[in-house]
């Protein structure tokens, strides 16, 4: 029972994170580019429901930050009057997974603009960006997660099926990847590529460089598996009948494989999320102003940054979010799998 | 009554517990420097952090500015120029005279002068130095600087303490040209001279006994990878209106600090007791609590750097970039730099980049430089629309989404390259990216290791904007040559032209060749505001902002005065001393 809840509570996180991520023009109340200079580094806005005067209201509202005079990136709340949260305004145009295009944003206010995560260096809202840089940071994660499985799958099971020399190149190339400082080679690899290349091209790249670092592991487990199934007895049987390699691999033995594919995926993704900020961060990712969270990082890298503005921490606070998630369900599979095998 | 104030410092030199020994006081037919500072006291160690080690201690071929951070503590010149009024000063010179053709300086030394090792200096010294900086087999950095119309300039001795230089043409402010030329000792690198041994001499590793100079200090100590020690030289020629020898430290200490922010917190947690070249940022942070860590924070006001955007210019004939070739109709076409100018938010710069501690530029030259700024170039207000207007009478023209389109239908798109390491250039690409989306133009920022930057930009001309900075050095304009003279080695729009490639390129050679060797500032002053003029006119760079220099120091450190010039925070370090109690202001005591 409490193992289910866990797992719910894990789904539910991970449900929720990438549908705010997936219709982040949606959830974020403005554009992530747009500069608002009068605004460095405001604190998240305070949302009230009690006004100065001390009156109640149902709906939330926020005074809006204006600089104090002479403070360097200081802010005061604007009492002047009430600035009520409306929920579906319309804002900035954009697009959902580049497809259909809206104006209306999951809330706002009028006349004023709330940044319920702070901003940035540039006035730029955080939350905005953090919710953009998770596409970019998540989708890394996930399509390098499919290219490592992929080849995962194919070396490991082609491997422990075939045995022989197959085998035995294969696994000591997997030994190899296995022992490569994995960020180092990336840092290597990615001051190689060309630097005048477009933001998708370096994002496409970025992923292909981090997932096919990461087949080994996949590889090992698949192979294992398959070396212990391929032995069965119905698959001899098979065999007798007449079945070709392709199709014993694809009926008998590879469905095997699968739940270990699961806790792999559940496993990889967040390595690789960590791995594209990891970059991002070393300022090798995508560069300005498209976000990632690993560029929003990156302001930390700077001590008055660190010291001054704490919500410049938000971009981990998603990224610990949505790793924790990923986890909670690898755990899960991981059990199961364990129950399965007794 | 002077006596009496010796004495009453050096009580409390000791009752405060100070272990420092005092130099003896100037002799008996030593022409020392009265140094008019406020009295000091003797002891104290001065640590200050540096972002590198100095890659040599020889003066003649230092490079880099950590090199010649140290040496500059280490070294004297003949004529310095005073950080302070930007004058120039005797220094090692106890006078010189010009002749009335401007041609000849004759240059009077000090007597009785010892070297850090005791050893007496005179004009020997002097020539043998020059032999060194002029010597075309040692590759000195200041070589350049010794060659007026196209001659090297002659050195003779007239007697023991006279020197007499010989210039080929007369030249303006020539004898700025001596600062920073350390005087050598002849007795201790003749022999390696000699023997072709001189540019592998006064290495970090050489015993700090041989490493001699006429500078307030000494070498004492080198720590690989952490610091370099020096100590009072015992025998500097300057004292103060009491007779006391400075420099009042005892000791001077340069530690390695890798960056700006490990910098702050050494200086935070009282490992140093000077921070010069401070981010407006850091300077913020470190103003909130100045007052409980016993720090005071200095704002000079703008420097004499500009930070610029260039386009890239160049001849691309012989390289094989037709891409950029083909961007260059854009960039050689005054209209659309007048446009990018106009909508570059030079206020928002200030603002974002350097907290509102900088000023904006539309010139080359900082308003902070009085001499020589002309202050009646234009500085036209930011407009999107008057830019919008350039580029429709420039021909070009706007697609139904905004992007910005030539006469030929191609989308205006660059890429502006900027240091990786150099934080503000970054987001000054990143705020002008964003201004220039507003005409329509696509630009990609690009942070490129330095090196890597200097590479496109000095040789294979790789690149279609970069932003960059030059300056710094000193106020005259002479320096500023290298950059404006259409052969010069920094003329970096447009590197290496045989003959100037326009004609407000040719009017500037002539201007700045007419200014170097005319001798009269008003006269001067007057030809540099017409060089100006060309380049607000031409805009062969966007001049986008000058930061302030912001230093931070203990309060307990008196005579502290920095100044615009490097080395902003040290250049008076002989005059430094340690208040006593608390470090409550002079006049409080």
């Amino acid at each position: 029972m409490n193992r289910n809840r866990k797992i719910v509570l894990a789904l539910i996180l991970l449900v929720f994170s990438h549908l705010a991520i997936l219709f982040a023009g949606f959830v974020s109340p403005y554009d992530p580019r747009t500069q608002n200079r009068d605004f460095p580094f405001a604190p998240p806005t305070r949302i009230h429901f009690v006004d100065a005067r001390g009156h109640f209201h149902l709906q939330p509202f926020i005074y809006p930050w204006v600089g104090r005079p002479g403070g360097l990136n200081e802010y005061e709340e604007s009492r002047e009057r009430e600035h009520p949260v409306h929920l579906l305004v319309r804002g900035s145009e954009y697009r959902i997974a580049g497809l259909f295009a809206s104006h209306v944003h999951l809330f706002g206010v009028d006349s004023a603009q709330i940044f319920i995560a702070g901003t940035d260096e540039y006035g730029r809202d955080q939350f905005s960006r953090i919710l953009y840089g998770g596409q970019i940071s998540v989708a890394a994660g996930l399509l390098a997660t499919g290219i490592s499985l992929f080849f995962g799958l194919l070396i490991g099971s082609l491997s422990g099926f075939y045995g022989k020399w197959i085998d035995e190149s294969a696994m000591r190339l997997a030994e190899l990847f296995l022992v490569l400082p994995w960020l180092y080679l990336l840092l290597a690899v990615r001051t190689f590529l060309p630097l005048h290349i477009s933001p998708t091209e370096t994002f496409f790249l970025l992923v292909a460089v981090i997932g096919s670092i990461g087949w080994a592991r996949p590889a090992r487990l698949v192979r294992g598996v398959v070396l212990s199934a391929k032995n069965r007895k119905y698959i001899t049987a098979s065999r007798g009948f007449g079945a070709s390699d392709f199709h014993i691999l694809r009926r008998h033995v590879l469905p095997h494989t699968y739940g270990i594919l699961l806790t792999q995926a559940a496993l990889l993704v967040p390595q690789y999320v960590v791995a594209e900020v990891t970059l991002s961060f070393f300022g090798l990712g995508l560069s300005e102003p498209q976000p990632s969270w690993g560029s929003l990082l990156a302001n930390l890298q700077h001590y008055n940054v660190m010291v001054s503005y704490w919500w410049m921490f938000a971009p981990a606070a998603a990224l610990v979010l949505v790793s924790l998630g990923y986890l909670g369900v690898a755990n899960a599979f991981q059990q199961q799998l364990q129950l399965d095998s007794i | 009554m002077l006596r009496w104030g010796c004495f009453g410092t050096l009580l409390l030199a000791c009752s405060t517990g100070f272990a420092s020994s005092v130099p003896q006081p100037p002799q008996r037919g030593e022409d020392v420097q009265i140094s008019v500072n406020e009295i000091g006291r003797y002891g104290g160690t001065l640590v200050v952090a540096q972002r590198s080690e100095p890659k040599t201690l020889n003066p003649v071929t230092a490079a880099d500015a950590p090199s010649r951070e140290v040496i500059g503590r280490l070294m004297a010149d003949l004529i310095h120029i005073n950080r302070a009024s930007q004058q120039s000063e005797p220094a090692l010179a106890k006078s010189w005279s010009v002749s009335k053709d401007g041609r000849v300086f004759t240059v009077k030394l000090r007597h009785g002068l010892r070297f850090s090792d005791g050893h007496p200096f005179d004009a020997d010294d002097v020539v043998f130095s020059f032999q060194l900086y002029r010597d075309e087999k040692i590759h000195s950095p200041q070589r350049d600087l010794l060659v007026v119309g196209g001659k090297p300039v002659e050195v003779q001795k007239i007697d023991q303490y006279t020197v007499r230089f010989t210039l080929a043409q007369p030249c303006a402010a020539a004898e700025r040209i001596f600062d920073g030329l350390a005087i050598m000792p002849r007795h201790l690198l003749e022999k390696p001279y000699q023997e072709g041994k001189f540019a592998q001499a006064w290495t970090l590793a050489t015993s700090p006994a041989e490493v001699v100079g006429l500078g307030p200090f000494r070498l004492k100590e080198y720590v690989a990878g952490q610091k370099i020690v020096l100590e009072r030289n015992p025998y500097f020629w300057k004292a103060d209106r009491n007779e006391n020898r400075l420099p009042y430290l005892d000791e001077l200490v340069f530690l390695f600090v890798g960056n700006e922010d490990a910098q702050v917190i050494r200086f935070q947690a009282g490992d140093t007791d000077v921070i010069s070249r401070l981010s407006a940022e850091n300077y913020a942070l470190l103003s909130k609590d100045a007052s409980n860590r016993g720090i005071e924070l200095f704002d000079l006001g703008p420097s004499l750097e500009y930070n610029f955007l260039v386009f890239n210019l160049n001849d691309l004939q012989s390289k094989n970039l037709n891409e950029i070739a083909a961007k260059q109709a854009w960039f050689q076409d005054l209209k659309f730099r007048q446009a990018v100018s106009l909508a570059v938010d030079r206020a928002t710069i200030v603002k974002l980049v350097y907290a509102g501690r900088g000023a904006p530029l539309w010139g080359n030259v900082s308003p902070s430089n009085k001499f020589w700024v002309d202050s009646t170039i234009p500085h036209p207000a930011r407009s999107i629309d008057t830019a919008r207007e350039l580029l429709r009478s420039a021909g070009f023209s706007w697609r139904a989404d905004g992007q910005l389109v030539d006469h030929q239908g191609q989308a205006v798109e660059f890429s502006i390259i900027s240091s990786s390491s150099n934080t503000q250039r970054l987001k000054m690409a990143t705020l002008i990216q964003d201004d220039l989306g507003k005409l329509g133009m696509n630009v990609h920022v690009v942070p490129l290791e330095f090196r890597a930057l200097l590479d496109r930009v000095f040789q294979t001309y790789d690149y279609e904007a970069s932003i960059m900075a030059l300056g710094g050095g000193d106020a005259d304009p002479n320096p500023e040559m290298n950059v404006w003279l259409s052969n010069g080695g920094t003329h970096l729009w447009h590197l290496g032209e045989a003959k100037p490639a326009t004609d407000w390129e040719a009017q500037i050679d002539q201007l700045m060749e007419k200014q170097m060797v005319q001798l009269e500032y008003k006269e001067r002053k007057h030809l540099y505001d017409q060089v100006q003029e060309i380049i607000a006119a031409n805009v062969p760079y966007i001049f986008l902002a000058t930061p302030d220099i912001l230093i931070g120091a203990k309060r307990n450190l008196g005579n502290f005065k920095p100044a615009i010039l490097e080395p902003t925070a040290l250049w008076n370090v002989e005059q430094l001393y340690y208040l006593p109690g608390n470090g409550s202001p002079p006049g409080a005591r």
